[in-house]
């Protein structure tokens, strides 16, 4: 297949919500940005995001004295103290900045009567900070973003999936792609280059993540040599619809649903007896979780109910229509009229590529932002809420201080030598990649039987409840399930939109970010944020207030501390 | 188990040069329940490695998988084949529009349509520091426009699209209007002349396909119907809104 070479300052791959943000800040400083998503930008899954984004507006007659010093506090105690306080104090100065610039470019927020954008109560929150709109605020938030990247003229490359970094001595000077639409492999080259990919929920079978959240662009930088960091935070949201996983809005318990077990109670009361239903959404998994384990399902089963009937039809047409839309659809239940089946699903990626607050990470030229990424601001468990702001704050400064590296450096066209032979080289590298799996063809092993058995192995060995023995058992499986991956076959090779080329393609990626999860995991020695580990049952700040980096080493990951920026928060004990 | 039968248009541009389209058959054992995307995925990964689809979310939300599925504008993804008649399924790519391959449509005629409109929110007069204020009625009025996803249903279900291709069809129009009945625009004059010309607003003829086709309940033929009535009330009545 011909191969050419495209040329751009800074290229974003990615275009949700943190990609676009960040293209739209370099392209105002004047940097010629390409974005390359693998779906139209307007598909990402930051559209799937619904009960909304945390500011200190100070909007709420409840919340009349909130602040971002409030918002720091909720947040780096909600991540059980993980979090780089630096990096969250930053984010919540940025955040009501961030929300008033997405009211400008006229995202569709909820109002107060006032006509000043509404906020709710959400899990972890000292005060009502969840500016909303309806339960749609991702789509809201992201074709907001799509609509300026199409006035800014920002130049996207779409349907292109990502494959690997270009990178010369050391320095990231681009991007691999196939091209869905006109098949075969293109170099798109670049001065800097910044990961915007979303989260990896989907190496878990119960998530409620798009599907093609698949860890890919922290794959790649994990590949490249870039550590990931805090791998072992997998954020299980309490509410996820029993069948399908998809998800049912915090907003639900924000507007005052009620958690219900297999005897009728709103059994919150003996874990949270303060915040009950909004407690954070790890403590809240694990109440869940717990009643199911101890019978308390309904009838006895792996589920229990969120039950909105009392909120009556108006709330909930009014603010919760989506999620009524889902239920009766997905599970075949009016939240109206009857209670919805839920269970605690994978639903976000606390860890990603080790980033500064401007989203450089350590190898030159190549930045992440948003999911994919880790500042730190969410630790060990992420509020509500917080992942919205996280996208549109930090995609902000990354595209800012790309811009800021960019700026007056004169572009090296494809024309520099290096670069194209680069280019080359990482286009002859996937391509060998593909020719070696097409040879295998069908007597290669079944890629799709890997992917299925290490979603099973991701959900069965590392859940809401961890322990050290069913750990070593999941390690066991996920290694030889990519023995098995690197001798697995293509079954179509060539062409456009080749399903069965990209799939087989990301595997890799996702088994080895499975792989980084299950080693930090067993390695941590006690329970925190979302990791909890029921041979280890106490946080333990002596040890263990530090970060996992992972490397990837070989085959396995290595893995190092780093240390945790504290400084305004004393860690105390966390009690909702 | 159960089997669902799948009968699917298939066409590959570089195999079927003269654009011949075949339908091929699946059958696809299921356990509790299947959607049409899980129909697809389950032929894609064991029976026909070669089947291509947009996917996302399978929620809904993303627009990626609109399909023409028993003769009707469906999400693939949204489509429980439980509520579909007995008897084979049969799913074909949106009608009247260019075949990438299989069930994979070219949008991107689609898209330079969306964006020829100028779908975005625009200031004349500048803006606050705080938040534009828009009270809760005003906020109502986007409520049915905003939840557009783009899927591309009602585009290709428009007789109108089809027989003048260079109409701008019903989600440009529906996006126009979400932007001409929002409180906080003042693009009216400079968007205007977008949309109020002959290949928008007047090639509109009310036959309401977009309606049924939306797989979001949503109404463009509407919102078209109110940016009739907005050119009017400009025009010769010299307002504003």
């Amino acid at each position: 297949m011909a191969a050419e070479v495209r040329h751009h300052q800074l290229v974003v791959v990615g275009g949700g919500l943190a990609g676009l943000r960040a293209a739209i800040e370099a392209r105002a400083a004047g940097i010629d940005v390409a974005v390359l998503s693998q779906v139209h930008p307007a598909r990402s899954h930051s559209g799937a995001a619904q009960g909304g984004i945390n500011a200190a507006l100070a909007n709420h007659p409840d919340g009349h004295d909130d602040s971002p010093q409030r918002h720091a506090f909720d947040t780096v105690k909600g991540s059980d103290y993980l979090a780089d306080q630096d990096a969250v104090i930053q984010m919540t100065a940025d955040a009501p900045g961030v929300i008033f610039e997405m009211d400008h470019w006229g995202c569709p927020f909820s109002r107060f009567d006032d006509g000043r954008i509404a906020q709710r109560p959400f899990g972890g929150a000292g005060y009502p900070r969840t500016c909303y709109g309806a339960d749609k605020t991702g789509h809201y938030l992201l074709h907001c973003l799509v609509e300026r990247a199409y006035e800014r003229r920002v130049t996207m490359y779409i349907e292109v999936f990502v494959t690997d970094l270009i990178v010369i001595d050391g320095v990231c000077r681009g991007v691999v792609a196939y091209d869905m639409l006109r098949g075969g492999f293109q170099a798109f080259t670049a001065d800097a280059v910044i990961m915007a990919t979303g989260g990896a929920g989907r190496v878990y079978s119960n998530s409620t993540n798009a599907i093609i959240s698949t860890g890919g662009g922290a794959a790649i930088a994990y590949r490249a040599g870039v550590p990931l960091k805090d791998m072992e935070f997998i954020q299980f949201h309490p509410t996820g619809l029993r069948t399908t996983n998809i998800l049912m809005s915090e907003g639900a318990r924000g507007e005052g649903g009620y958690l219900i077990n297999g005897l009728g109670e709103r059994f919150m009361e003996r874990y949270a007896p303060k915040a009950m239903e909004l407690a954070p959404r790890d403590i809240t998994s694990r109440s869940i979780q717990t009643e199911i384990l101890e019978g308390r399902g309904i009838d006895g089963k792996e589920y229990v109910y969120l039950d909105l009937r009392h909120l009556g039809a108006h709330k909930i047409l009014e603010r919760l229509p989506g999620i009524r839309d889902l239920s009766i659809h997905f599970e075949g239940v009016d939240p109206i009229e009857a209670p919805v089946p839920v269970v605690p699903s994978q639903h976000y990626t606390m860890g990603g590529i080790d980033t500064d607050v401007d989203g450089r990470t350590r190898m030159p030229g190549f930045y992440a932002a948003g999911e994919c990424g880790c500042v730190s601001v969410h630790g060990a468990n992420r509020l509500g809420g917080n992942s919205l702001l996280e996208t549109i704050v930090f995609g902000r400064r990354s595209g800012a201080a790309a811009a800021e590296e960019l700026l007056g450096r004169e572009s090296e066209a494809v024309g520099a030598d290096a670069v194209a032979a680069a280019a080359r080289r990482t286009l002859a590298d996937v391509e060998a990649r593909v020719s070696t799996l097409a040879a295998r063809g069908v007597a290669g092993d079944d890629p799709y039987a890997v992917r299925v058995e290490m979603k099973a192995a991701m959900k069965e060995h590392f859940g809401v409840f961890r322990e050290a023995v069913q750990m070593r058992a999941g390690l066991e499986k996920l290694r030889t399930l990519k023995a098995r991956c690197a001798a697995v076959g293509l079954r179509h090779s060539g062409g456009v939109f080749n399903l069965d080329m990209m799939r087989t393609l990301e595997l890799e990626g996702m088994l080895d970010v499975a792989l980084a999860v299950a080693a930090g995991a067993l390695r941590r020695e006690e329970s925190r944020g979302s990791h909890a580990r029921t041979d280890f049952p106490k946080r333990d700040d002596e040890r263990w207030l530090k970060h996992t980096l992972a490397y990837l080493d070989g085959a396995e990951p290595r893995l190092e501390d780093k240390p945790v920026a504290l400084g305004a928060f004393e860690p105390q004990e966390r009690t909702y | 188990m159960p089997e669902a039968r799948f009968r699917i248009k298939r066409h590959d541009p570089e195999r079927d040069a003269s654009g011949a389209a075949r339908y091929d058959e699946f059958v696809v054992p299921y356990e509790s329940s299947l959607t049409v995307l899980e129909g697809l995925f389950s032929i894609q990964e064991h029976q026909d490695p070669s089947l291509a689809f947009r996917y996302c979310c399978r929620a809904a939300v993303c627009g990626s998988c609109a399909m023409y599925i028993n003769g009707r504008y469906r999400l693939a993804c949204q489509t429980n084949i439980a509520r579909l008649a007995e008897g084979a399924i049969t799913v074909q790519p949106l009608p009247h529009m260019t075949v990438v391959r299989d069930l994979v449509c070219d949008m991107t005629e689609f898209f330079a349509k969306y964006e020829y409109i100028k779908p975005w929110l625009i200031r004349t007069s500048g803006t606050p520091e705080r938040e534009l204020p828009q009270s809760p009625e005003d906020r109502r009025k986007l409520d049915m426009p905003v939840d557009c996803i783009l899927c591309g249903a009602c585009y290709s279900s428009c007789p109108s699209v089809w027989a003048e291709g260079n109409y701008l069809g019903p989600a440009a129009l529906l996006k126009a209007y979400r932007f001409e009945v929002d409180s906080r625009d003042e693009g009216g004059g400079e968007r205007m002349p977008a949309w109020e010309n002959e290949r928008g607003i007047y090639r509109c003829h009310t036959i309401t396909n977009c309606v049924e086709a939306c797989p979001k309940r949503l109404n463009p033929t509407e919102g078209i119907q109110w940016l009739k009535r907005a050119a009017v009330r400009r025009r010769f009545l010299g307002k504003k809104k």
